[in-house]
């Protein structure tokens, strides 16, 4: 990463960055907290899985130009195993350190199967299929509760095990140092590795041979192929790959909200996470996790600040806070895609291909975009 | 070109303004009256939280639950009520959870980071549970004026309360009801697969099977569909004598109409989600027969009842919708145990709560030991010439020890 | 028998709705490549028009034929406006943009107008007044009302008039050709910008037509509906091959079809395992299966390769 300020010392300049960032992220629970309340050290929490979803997602549709629409079912599966796999439901309390790898792997085998028959499709049939697959999963967790009773249906399964280890629960707050650790807080930093975790791996992806022929695969499927690359494979690998983080997800979520139901997974989560992706700069790992927090955030800044705004501008409530949020929302999407059409921080090659350097090559490579994502 | 520079700043700066602005006014009470926090010399501001969709498919009986909720607060700063010796002031924080149950947990941890009291809410099972945790966890009193999922009091918590029948209870009357008194022999089930309506539809169909009646299909639906003709048919096909239904209005009303247009003239049959005006007017002349039922007895029937109907459509200009009568007493039910602890902190009030006697405009409400309403009678209506009409009030049979549909 | 003959034509009126409403999806889709994921809202905004419209005419006294057919105009006009000011907001500053670019503008739309109507008609489930008549026929043991054989006949009808408009006028060339070709077809004359603003028109007012076909079958009008609604045409014109338009008629009233019988016969198909509660699963899984062995819908996509 070149940041160019200090001239001298790339090398201690990145590290200065990682350095701030680091304090930055290790205390903005206790500053949030301080600050504006604990609803939004866990609003924080949620941004965090969101985020490992929208990276995941990344790779099948930043990288691998593979439009799915049904990415929410991943992280279903990885809620349901860690949901079956620790609470009442079955009877079974297995350690998390077990759990979480094993809803990691059963998406990524569910990444393979739904992957499978999408492989010869182009773009909004891809789609399709994949919307196709969410809400065949969704409806699947909503209906197993007859004649044999796994999910538990709309009911949900409830009573989930926190995180814990060893007598050591994410549920409860708990002292270190002196310092009191509420449970939100000890999630966040669960969470926080995690993403970290997700990101170091995104990132050698991104700069591997693996993830060069994703973006080939991406820009000219056709020349991929006569380079010698088996789009077969390569596909379902970013299928597997996009699935098993949105597993980790699934169950850390499951874990820290103890409850889980059909309803949350439905397919408006599906095209927020999407939204998440392209609205930030797909491909971009840093636009990702900027879409994912900002996405977040502004429902929940809106729902704060719209009653409050509307007093303040007009002197009082024209239209009710609740309906108003939601439109500012669509509004805030239409505007970003609008003003910055490759999203609010693109991939250094989105950036080059969009700006007015070359038209001839822009044209070009605009349209090999187009049919290959077909 | 430096605007698009710009943006990315911008987005930032727009969203931290926001939730400044928001943090500033929080708690935004929704009266217009300046939020006075301290306690000015006598008089003490209490905090009640409230949450309900307040948009999607289900708004408009969300806001009835919030309007039922602010009219008792509004009657609760008119009368004047003292806690310990000082005068209380009463302020709605009210959230909008959407249905979706990862919202709910979060208005819940907003509505707890604002130190509210207690909380009235929330509406639907799927939203009340998750969030009911949070509460518990934070010791802050609960009560739901219309979560029927077993699930919900069989967690344990003490902080958690309803002044409404469960499914349990609900289910077992409507059953009885439909095999016994309508003397229905076979009958078809329908539920909409949410928490609620396939709760409710599997008590109903254990207790109509007691009752001697034999279940002769169960087909099913979405709470967002608007046709039904191809499980209707198939249910045609059945013969049924009576039809049941399990879900809300928004779906019962097209689906008794589809019912009669497909010429299947049984009885039609829905639980406490049918009993709303709107089914009336969104069914038509369809709607003539149909029967529902709603936990509480009767509202004219009950004293103050009539009278907070009326307040209540001359203050919304709207009917009530389904729960706010409820929203009232739940409210009610909450100060009353205030002012006999002399306290508004949760810790103190709420044994109180729990050994509550009210005479609510819904009922006499004494909860159990899980925090179900005691001795819940269930009244079943019937609409005839256009209006629902109470038929029979079932009840007096003890919420404690009633099967769980599926809890733990 | 008769109950297998009633789910025929149940299928056929619900497949006659979201034939129209895909072959709005499919138009936009074979001239922009584009999924216009606000369509479904612009068939609910078209309902609403028509159910405000409906409501203050009839309050004036008008016979109920003149009113649907006024409030018909109205919400189409109304559509045609909104259908022409969503593509030159949303949509065509971004021809030149990355694919997705345009869909997240559609889901923003989509959003933006959901949360107007609930702004403007309220939360709740509004009734749609009756305007026809709506006498039931009995048709060897099947019973279908008037409301429900007008719809099939109207479907038809503009079915019938797009084929027409499509390949014998001169519009319907220019639109042939721009879907085939942009830059020849600009080469030979033809003004794109306004070809693409009166197909997004054009398809805007078939939503609306739609949009009150809905609400005289069902009687509902809810500021959600139109969501559901468009993802089913989107999944029809899928099947029958997207940017086809006799692919999107007969994807709709396959789907319609595959629904109702999917919804009545699974449980007796599976042995009771599988119940109604599965009939969107058998629809998708009938649409992947399509799919799997015509990855282009069962009539192929009408837009041609470029590379």
């Amino acid at each position: 990463m070149n940041l160019g300020k200090f001239p001298y010392c790339k090398k201690c300049n990145t590290l200065r960055v990682f350095a701030v960032l680091a304090v930055v992220l290790l205390a903005l629970p206790f500053v949030t907290d301080a600050l504006l309340g604990r609803g939004w050290v866990r609003i924080a929490d949620f941004a965090l899985l969101y985020i490992m979803l929208a990276l995941g997602l990344n790779i099948v549709v930043g990288y691998a130009g593979l439009l799915d629409l049904g990415y929410v079912a991943f992280f279903a599966v990885g809620a349901y195993n860690y949901a079956l796999l620790s609470s009442p439901q079955f009877g079974l309390h297995w350690p998390v350190w077990l759990v979480l790898p094993c809803g990691a792997v059963l998406a990524c085998v569910f990444g393979v199967l739904l992957g499978a028959p999408t492989l010869r499709l182009r773009g909004d049939y891809l789609a399709i299929v994949t919307l196709g697959f969410g809400e065949i999963i969704r409806i699947f967790l909503n209906n197993l509760n007859a004649p044999v009773n796994i999910t538990n249906g709309p009911q949900g399964i409830n009573m989930i095990d926190p995180v814990q280890s060893g007598g050591f629960s994410l549920g409860a707050a708990h002292e270190l140092f002196g310092i009191t650790l509420p449970s939100v807080h000890l999630y966040y930093y669960l969470f926080l590795c995690s993403t970290l975790l997700v990101i170091f791996v995104s990132l050698r992806l991104e700069d591997s041979r693996i993830g060069r022929a994703w973006m080939a695969i991406r820009e000219d499927e056709v020349a991929a192929e006569a380079m010698g690359i088996n789009t077969r494979n390569i596909k379902l690998l970013a299928f597997a790959m996009g699935a098993t983080f949105g597993g980790l997800s699934g169950g850390l979520f499951a874990g820290f909200q103890g409850f889980i139901s059909p309803e949350s997974f439905g397919l408006t989560e599906s095209i927020m996470i999407l939204c998440m992706v392209v609205l930030g700069g797909m491909g971009n790992i840093g636009g990702v996790v900027l879409g994912g927090v900002l996405l977040v955030l502004l429902p929940e800044a809106l729902r704060n600040g719209a009653g409050p705004a509307q007093q303040w501008l007009f002197g009082k409530t024209l239209v009710d806070p609740e309906s108003l949020r939601m439109l500012l929302f669509g509004l805030a999407l239409i505007v970003v895609m609008l003003v910055r059409p490759a999203g609010l921080w693109p991939s250094t090659q989105r950036r080059r291909e969009l700006s007015d350097e070359d038209k001839d090559v822009v044209s070009q490579e605009q349209e090999s975009v187009y049919d290959a994502s077909r | 070109m430096s605007n698009k520079h710009l943006l990315l700043p911008m987005a930032v700066l727009f969203t931290a303004a926001l939730v400044a602005c928001g943090k500033s006014e929080t708690p935004a009470a929704t009266s217009s009256s300046p939020a006075a926090n301290s306690n000015s010399a006598d008089e003490l501001v209490v905090k009640i939280g409230a949450s309900a969709p307040l948009t999607g498919p289900q708004a408009h009986i969300g806001k009835d639950n919030e309007n039922g909720t602010r009219m008792a607060i509004e009657d609760a700063n008119t009368k004047g009520i003292t806690i310990g010796g000082k005068k209380a002031r009463f302020e709605l924080l009210s959230e909008d959870d959407q249905t979706d149950p990862k919202t709910a947990t979060i208005v819940a941890q907003k509505l707890v980071d604002a130190k509210v009291s207690g909380i009235i809410g929330h509406l639907n099972s799927g939203t009340t549970i998750p969030a009911s945790r949070i509460y518990s966890d934070n010791g802050i009193p609960q009560i739901s004026p219309s979560a029927t999922a077993v699930a919900y009091t069989a967690q344990g918590f003490k902080t958690a309360f309803r002044v409404m029948a469960n499914d349990g209870q609900q289910g077992k009357v409507l059953g009885e009801f439909a095999a016994k008194n309508l003397g229905a022999k076979k009958i078809a089930v329908l539920d909409d697969r949410t928490a609620y309506g396939q709760g409710l539809a599997d008590e109903f169909v254990k207790s109509a099977q007691a009752n001697g009646a034999q279940i002769v299909a169960h087909e099913y639906t979405t709470d967002k569909a608007v046709d039904f003709t191809a499980v209707l048919t198939s249910v045609k096909g059945k013969k049924p004598d009576l039809v049941f239904f399990g879900g809300m209005d928004p779906q019962g009303a097209p689906m008794l109409k589809q019912l009669r247009s497909l010429g299947i003239d049984v009885k039609f049959m829905m639980g406490d989600g049918g009993y709303t005006p709107k089914f009336i007017e969104n069914a038509g002349a369809a709607a003539d027969g149909a029967y529902a039922s709603l936990p509480g007895v009767p509202l004219e029937k009950m004293p103050g009842g009539k009278n907070f109907s009326q307040r209540y459509e001359a203050k919304f200009k709207q009917p009530i919708q389904l729960y706010a009568p409820y929203c009232y007493d739940a409210v009610n039910v909450m100060i009353a145990a205030m002012q006999k602890a002399g306290s508004v902190e949760p810790a103190k009030y709420l044994p109180e709560l729990a050994k509550t006697e009210f005479d609510g405009v819904t009922a006499k409400i004494i909860f159990d030991e899980k925090g179900d309403l005691k001795g819940g009678a269930i009244t079943l209506y019937q609409v005839q010439q256009g209006k629902w009409q109470p038929l029979q009030t079932m009840g007096g049979q003890t919420a404690a020890g009633s099967s769980p549909a599926a809890a733990y | 028998m008769d109950i297998f003959l009633q789910q025929i034509l149940n299928g056929l009126v619900q497949g006659s709705v979201y034939a129209l409403v895909a072959l709005g999806y499919t138009m936009v889709y074979g001239i922009l490549g584009l999924i216009n994921f606000a369509h479904g809202e612009v068939v609910m905004v078209g309902a609403m028009v028509a159910l405000t419209v409906s409501r203050l005419l009839l309050a004036a006294g008008l016979p109920p034929l003149l009113v649907l057919l006024i409030a018909l105009l109205i919400a189409a006009a109304v559509c045609m406006v909104l259908g022409y000011g969503i593509e030159r907001i949303a949509y065509r500053p971004l021809r030149n943009a990355p694919r997705l670019a345009p869909l997240i503008t559609a889901i923003g739309v989509s959003i933006v107008l959901q949360n107007l109507a609930m702004i403007f008609w309220g939360r709740g489930y509004l009734a749609f007044p009756q305007l026809l008549p709506n006498a039931a026929h009995t048709l060897g043991g099947a019973v279908i009302n008037d409301v429900q054989l007008i719809i099939m006949l109207v479907a038809l009808l503009i079915m019938g008039g797009l084929m027409l408009l499509i390949h014998r006028s001169r519009l319907g060339r220019a639109m042939r050709a721009v879907a085939e070709n942009p830059s020849a077809a600009a080469l030979m004359g033809v003004d794109i910008n306004r070809v693409i603003s009166l197909t997004f028109m054009l398809g805007s007012a078939l939503a609306a037509v739609a949009g009150i076909m809905v609400s005289a079958n069902y009687g509902i009008v809810h500021y959600y509906m139109g969501s559901i609604l468009g993802l089913k045409a989107f999944t029809a014109a899928v099947l029958g091959g997207i940017g086809n338009l006799r692919g999107a008629m007969l994807g709709g009233v396959l789907l319609g079809l595959i629904e109702s019988l999917g919804a009545g016969y699974i449980g007796d198909l599976s042995g009771g395992f599988f119940g109604s509660n599965y009939q969107d699963v058998f629809a998708f899984f009938v649409l992947i299966t399509v799919l799997i062995f015509r990855p282009s819908g069962l009539l192929g996509e009408r837009v041609a390769e470029r590379a």
